[in-house]
């Protein structure tokens, strides 16, 4: 038996055993709720905007409202809903030469969370697009992860949508077609004045991939055009951004493009930012995007063939966009709120090089004026 | 290829793969206020930007790895 002082020095040992454990255990769940909480990657801020839009050009004349309103909740998600109107009015030149012009409108809803937890952002929404003969309906799920001591973000996204066709007057047709599309990204921090970011997407549909309206020409003839009825797309796109001093920045774009249609596309873009006094914010650029036709794709087909369409948007051309934006702070209180008064414009020049204007015989083409005015405010 | 090229190969590839994992993150986070401004966002307005890619999505052939979440698209 243990003499009395050996015993208490046991009990203390025993004390200062427990005592230790306990504050050990404390100590790890300190840390793994302090780490819980910690946050690298800092929600999107709250937000509102209202826009008007305009776009015009090529007998197509499409204007509306767009609304956007993002929020904060409880400090861990961010909630995010939009409004599009698009109120469109159409004597393009395929309805002037085969259908007769009309008027219809179109309106998107996209509903958002983002969720952030540690260093990773993870987005899902969804979103449904609704014209009296058309109505898309899509979900994405988006996970962004900054690695590298905020250096570097990863992210990897998903896409799924389907949508219902169907054609004015005939309600005995009805189709469908389903998209999938899988993205991967990477943005790297190179310097303290430059950032760059490669994306990569595959993109596949299958379905009714055409317009019902559409008419191809086959040896002089008008016939209903033939798509496939799957497509399988692959897109990578890098993008840099460098601040200049001064109060501006230079943005390069360039993505390349192709699918199993035998399409290829080079679009590159640039833009200029430049800060004048505190209330001005003025940018300026250039896009530029030159594609190869489908395979399928004649102005006036010779042979009768599986698959025609004399879809433009499937033929060779390029098109230019040269555009301005200004942003003026209207109201500001630094860490409270900033309002804005935006506008945009920008000039497009399309350029066909297997698409004939059958009114005139000659090559086809247009300019379009694209308009935006809009007040953002975030808080 | 003999083995002591492929050696070779090997011993430069695990070194650049060793030195790697010693790269430190070199642009510091009090180093990032200029990248934090809104000039230096590839998009600074989302409604605003999703409304010109809608244009050219509709009129162009192609499409994707725009950065950002695409929406439904009643592109006919």
């Amino acid at each position: 038996m243990a003499p009395p002082a050996c015993k208490g020095a046991a009990v203390a040992a025993t004390e200062l055993h427990w005592g230790l454990l306990l504050r050990r255990i404390a100590g790890l769940l300190g840390s793994l709720l302090a780490a819980g909480g910690a946050r690298a990657i800092d929600l999107p801020e709250d937000r509102a905007d209202a826009m008007f839009h305009v776009y015009d050009g090529g007998g197509v004349k499409a204007t509306g409202p767009a609304l956007l309103v993002r929020k904060k909740l409880a400090d861990r998600v961010s909630l995010s809903g939009s409004y599009y109107i698009d109120k469109v009015s159409n004597a393009s030149i395929d309805v002037v030469t085969t259908a007769s012009p009309y008027k219809e409108s179109r309106k998107e809803y996209i509903l958002g969370a983002d969720y952030v937890v540690r260093d990773a952002q993870v987005t899902l929404s969804t979103s449904k697009s609704t014209e009296p003969d058309y109505v898309a309906a899509g979900t994405n799920l988006d996970v962004t992860q900054e690695v590298f001591g905020g250096l570097t973000s990863v992210s990897v996204g998903f896409t799924r949508a389907v949508d219902q066709v169907g054609k004015h007057n005939d309600p005995s047709f009805a189709d469908s077609a389903r998209h999938w599309a899988y993205r991967v990204g990477l943005t790297q921090i190179l310097t303290p004045r430059w950032l760059m970011s490669a994306n990569f997407e595959a993109l596949s549909d299958d379905g009714y991939l055409g317009s019902p309206y559409r008419a191809a020409i086959v040896r002089g003839a008008a016939i209903p055009e033939r798509n496939p009825r799957t497509r399988s797309a692959r897109a990578i796109k890098f993008r840099s951004i460098n601040d200049l001093g001064s109060r501006s920045s230079l943005r390069t774009e360039y993505r390349y493009y192709y699918d199993t249609w035998d399409i290829r596309a080079h679009t590159a873009e640039v833009g200029y930012s430049r800060y004048f006094g505190d209330a001005w914010l003025a940018d300026g650029f250039l896009r530029y995007h030159a594609q190869s036709k489908a395979l399928f794709y004649s102005d006036n087909a010779q042979t009768e063939a599986a698959y025609v369409s004399r879809n433009r948007q499937l033929g060779t051309f390029n098109d230019v966009g040269l555009g301005g934006k200004v942003s003026y702070s209207i109201k500001q209180v630094p860490g409270q709120y900033d309002i804005k008064a935006n506008a945009s414009y920008e000039l497009l020049r399309f350029k066909f090089k297997d698409f004939t204007d059958i009114r005139t015989g000659e090559l086809y083409g247009y300019k379009a004026h694209v308009l935006q005015f809009f007040v953002s405010a975030t808080f | 290829m003999n083995i002591p090229r492929l050696f070779i190969i090997a011993a430069l590839l695990g070194s650049a793969g060793l030195s790697g994992c010693a790269v430190e993150p070199w642009v510091k986070p009090y180093e990032r206020e200029r990248l934090a401004d809104p000039i230096m966002k590839f998009s600074r307005d989302a409604l605003a930007d999703k409304h010109r890619e809608h244009i050219y999505d509709v009129r162009e052939g192609a499409r994707g790895a725009t950065g950002v979440q695409g929406g439904g698209c009643g592109c006919n």
